[in-house]
């Protein structure tokens, strides 16, 4: 016997997580992954390019959008699609179009016509029978329990107790015509190790996460970066050249961004594991839109 | 506050200073999953909560919350509650949801961690076997000050059950009787006597107190007469099971066959135990062809070794029949495959296992249809006693056989968990079942060669010249099936197409003249008529059935077995006012007078397919019409 290799913890995480691609395309019909440009959205499509090389992906990208994305997420979504030789899939809700829906006027109905109803619509749509999606367990406490495959009614409903006990690596994905589920094959992932795997593996992320001058507004408290002509100035608002960042990123207006020098990602990194408070579990924008509202998940049937 | 003297995350001061360094420390740290068992009383919610505050997992503001509410509604005076910063459960709890299993993040210099959690009492069995599943150690709580209880019995029987190497007997809360060794050595030689009993070979015991912080990042002052090692140290040192697996023959469950192009072949598993190099000679089971290993493909280029744990991709020397179910092994020692077992059940489910009937099962990337005979015995969790039992109710425990459609290629529990462990789900509702661990094969198949039959499928049906089919006919008592699936089969015949018509006369009087009309005998009809139909398309048939099948279940539960394609559900439907209106047999005026029970339509739900195939509705038809259109879709599918 030769000297025994020891995995290291990102080894086994990526293990984890191809495992379960594989399983989920072996045994569903019609999946797809929804991708929503995030950093997590980053680290799972990876894993799916590894998961399957030199195949592609067998499966399409489905970005559920509101069009009030942040412009450089949309410059990345279609590099990503184009290099990963995956079908991307666009949807938005048609009635939130033709009715104007935005987060300026319409508030949290933005979020619900928008990314709950434009979802189920989607998914409804193709027909797609699993989900992957990007939410981890160390998000929020109340996620700590959730299982890697959740199941869904026909009607996207979710019967929180009726999930199935899920124990080592064996996924039952049984379900009748109709039903479908989400897979979360990143669960055991943390923050850090979401940041490391990027920074090893060099992973293209939005440039919004790293430092730079950018113009921004200050709104009840928050950060709003003025990200395109649609952003409606109140009198005497004028936006300001600041050093900012973003921790995450959704609807830009929804957004908010913290003030920071860090360019690179250690520097990043640095900054997220020296923060002394839970802020930067995203705060800003639980209170909203963003991709780490976890009640926002929870609307968009994530959970 | 209580002592923070040990941080055991010291690594503050380099992130600030040198981020780079930080992280390629960090990057090279292992992982190791472990549960704490221990009611809330034993500590247990106290110790995590103090892992999660050494290891910084704890920010300052949470710390304010937590100190306001550990003099609020805390149980430790004017102390910090550690319990508090883990019972986010207990809202939920109260909610109705089921929580079985939370997971917890926390990393130490040398190690990321991940905690299984496993809060409540109801169910406790469920909840800590789905924990356990995944553990490379369990910690057992003990209050210093009760000793070894009928819970420390419970957790190490099922700890022990799920095959964790590594136990650690934590005797916590040893301020409350002032540190004493004598408490100490008189509980760890308890428990020696119980753990020798039930077979569990080693275990580490410690003092300690979660909520003071002895032992746990440091040796404490306060236990100078312990010499073994603080708890995190232990943690961060023992050897985790995918390194142990290493050691062990080369095994890999084929997950997906990687073919995008005709030059590129590979085959795309998890290593369950062993190593793999480039040039290995390897045996493809259960066929029991051999080929060697000629590439080891990942996106980040082919390595030179794959170890247990590593998801890739091996490529063959030789073409040869491989494909998703399949085992890679050594050439040399590889696993046997057999149909018939001896096993351990966990049963998860509200419905007790149903003797005789079918279930999937699950077992690596395997997927079979098995039946489960009564229990040999059952055991109680809290006394080891072995019990008779007819049945397992939910969180039982028992030894039954099992036996299996096909064979499985399989090694006993004990020697390797992927390629022994597997789950039962219920082949009508789809749910988990249970967890089960392979101890032995009955009868061991006389050659691992599984000989598949000379005249395949294909070969009956080409005979026949057609692709064989299952018409499955459902419909209120009277709505037409029977005349309708009569005129189908004829013109079916005319056309020179092998088909057969089973419908209740049938059956009824031969097959299943020993089924009643209990609930149970009805699955029973329905899945024995779906196994003859599943027999007669295997021969090539085009198969005819008409029964009123009310339940959307059991339709889905012989959908199931027949091959993609060849199974046309084909709704009848007729109104129940219009099918009582003709009551060709009289039947409904019986039900409607009471003299009939359980009559679909009346007293007995009909549940209408939701998606059917093809839908015949016979206010708008007649039978000739009907026939036609089934025909027309069978046929416009050939």
């Amino acid at each position: 016997m030769t000297d025994k290799k020891t995995l290291t913890h990102l080894e086994r995480l990526e293990a984890e997580s191809i495992h379960i691609m594989r399983e989920v395309v072996a045994e569903a019909e019609k999946p797809v992954m929804l991708y929503s440009v995030g950093k997590d959205s980053a680290v799972m499509l990876h894993l799916a390019r590894k998961a399957f090389y030199p195949s592609p992906p067998p499966f399409p990208l489905l970005h559920v959008d509101t069009t009030w994305k942040f412009r450089a997420m949309y410059e990345l979504r279609d590099k990503m699609a184009r290099e990963s030789g995956m079908e991307l899939l666009v949807y938005q809700n048609p009635e939130a179009k033709e009715r104007g829906i935005n987060p300026f006027d319409h508030g949290p109905l933005h979020t619900d016509m928008w990314k709950t109803e434009g979802l189920k619509q989607a998914l409804d749509l193709y027909g797609f029978d699993v989900a992957f999606g990007g939410a981890r367990r160390d998000e929020e406490k109340s996620r700590a329990k959730e299982r890697i495959f959740s199941f869904r009614t026909s009607t996207h409903g979710w019967d929180p107790k009726n999930q199935r006990p899920e124990l080592w690596n064996l996924y039952n994905a049984r379900k009748k015509k109709g039903e479908s589920i989400r897979v979360f094959p990143i669960s055991n992932w943390t923050e850090l190790d979401i940041w490391q795997y990027i920074h090893l593996n060099d992973i293209p992320i939005v440039p919004l996460y790293f430092s730079d001058k950018r113009p921004t507004v200050e709104r009840d408290g928050l950060l709003l970066m003025v990200d395109d002509e649609r952003f409606p100035l109140k009198d005497g608002e004028e936006p300001v050249m600041r050093s900012i960042r973003f921790r995450t990123l959704g609807c830009y207006p929804l957004t908010g961004a913290v003030e920071s020098e860090a360019k690179t990602l250690p520097e990043v990194i640095q900054e997220m594991l020296l923060t002394t408070t839970s802020e930067r579990q995203g705060r800003v924008i639980d209170k909203d839109g963003g991709d780490a509202s976890m009640e926002k998940k929870k609307q968009e049937g994530y959970f | 506050m209580t002592e923070t003297a040990d941080p055991i995350y010291k690594t503050d001061a380099l992130i600030a200073e040198d981020i780079d360094a930080y992280l390629e420390a960090h990057q090279h740290k292992s992982l190791l999953r472990f549960i704490t068992c221990g009611s809330v009383d034993d500590g247990k919610s106290t110790l995590i909560g103090r892992l999660l505050y050494d290891s910084k997992m704890i920010f300052e503001d949470q710390l304010a919350a937590l100190e306001a509410d550990s003099k609020r509604v805390g149980t430790q005076g004017q102390e910090i509650d550690f319990a508090l910063l883990v019972d986010g459960l207990a809202a939920e709890r109260e909610q109705g949801i089921t929580i079985d299993v939370a997971y917890r993040f926390f990393t130490t210099e040398k190690r990321k961690f991940i905690v299984a959690d496993t809060p409540g009492h109801e169910q406790y069995t469920r909840n800590m076997v789905t924990g356990a599943s995944t553990a490379d150690l369990a910690v057992i709580l003990i209050d210093a000050r009760k000793g070894v209880l009928t819970q420390t019995r419970r957790h190490s029987y099922l700890a022990h059950l799920i095959g964790i190497r590594n136990i650690v007997l934590a005797v916590n809360k040893m301020d409350l009787v002032d540190y004493s060794q004598q408490v100490f050595d008189d509980i760890v030689a308890d428990y020696t006597a119980f753990a020798q009993s039930i077979g569990i070979e080693s275990f580490v015991p410690m003092p300690i107190s979660g909520f003071k912080g002895d032992n746990i990042t440091a040796n404490s002052a306060n236990t100078p007469w312990y010499t073994g090692k603080p708890l995190i140290e232990h943690l961060e040192t023992v050897e985790v099971d995918v390194t142990a697996d290493q050691a062990k023959p080369f095994r890999m469950a084929v997950q997906w066959v990687n073919r995008p192009n005709l030059d590129f072949r590979g085959f795309s598993g998890q290593v369950a135990t062993g190593t793999v190099k480039p040039g290995d000679a390897v045996r493809v089971l259960p066929s029991g062809k051999t080929s060697t290993v000629s590439r080891i493909v990942t996106l980040d280029g082919d390595l030179e070794q794959a170890v247990a744990g590593q998801s890739v991709t091996l490529c063959f020397a030789d073409e040869i029949d491989c494909s998703r179910g399949d085992v890679i092994a050594i050439a040399d020692t590889p696993p046997e495959a057999a149909n018939q077992f001896e096993s351990t059940l966990v049963w998860m489910s509200d419905e007790p296992l149903h003797v005789g009937r079918a279930y999937w099962m699950k077992l690596g990337t395997q997927m079979v249809s098995v039946t489960v005979q009564a229990p040999k015995y059952v055991v109680n969790v809290n006394t080891m006693e072995h019990l008779a039992a007819k049945t397992l109710e939910l969180n039982a425990i028992g030894v039954v056989e099992l036996a299996t459609d096909k064979p499985v290629v399989f090694e006993a529990y004990t020697q390797n968990r992927t390629l022994g462990g597997f789950i039962l789900v219920d082949k009508i509702n789809n749910n988990t079942v249970a967890a089960g661990m392979l101890h032995f094969s009955l009868r061991r198949a006389q050659n691992v060669h599984w000989q598949a039959l000379d005249i395949s499928r294909d070969a009956h049906a080409n005979l026949k010249n057609q692709k064989p089919a299952v018409l499955w006919f459902t419909g209120l008592s009277g709505s037409g099936k029977s005349t309708i699936a009569n005129l189908v089969e004829k013109k079916l015949h005319r056309m020179n197409r092998h088909t057969f018509l089973l419908d209740g006369d049938n059956v009824r009087h031969g097959l299943n003249k020993d089924l009643g009309f209990t609930e149970a005998d009805r699955i029973e009809n329905i899945r024995r008529v779906g196994e003859v139909a599943k027999l007669m398309a295997d021969a090539g048939l085009i198969v005819i059935t008409a029964f009123i099948s009310p339940f959307r279940a059991e339709r889905e539960m012989v959908r199931a077995m027949i091959p993609d394609g060849e199974f046309f559900e084909i709704f009848i439907d007729t109104p129940l006012a219009e099918a009582e209106k003709r009551d060709v047999k009289g039947l409904y005026k019986k039900a409607r007078a009471g003299d009939l029970k359980n009559f679909t339509g009346i007293d007995s739900p009909y549940e209408a397919p939701d998606s059917p195939e093809v839908r015949i509705d016979t206010t708008k038809m007649d039978a000739e019409a009907a026939a036609d259109a089934i025909i027309e879709r069978l046929l416009g599918w050939h």
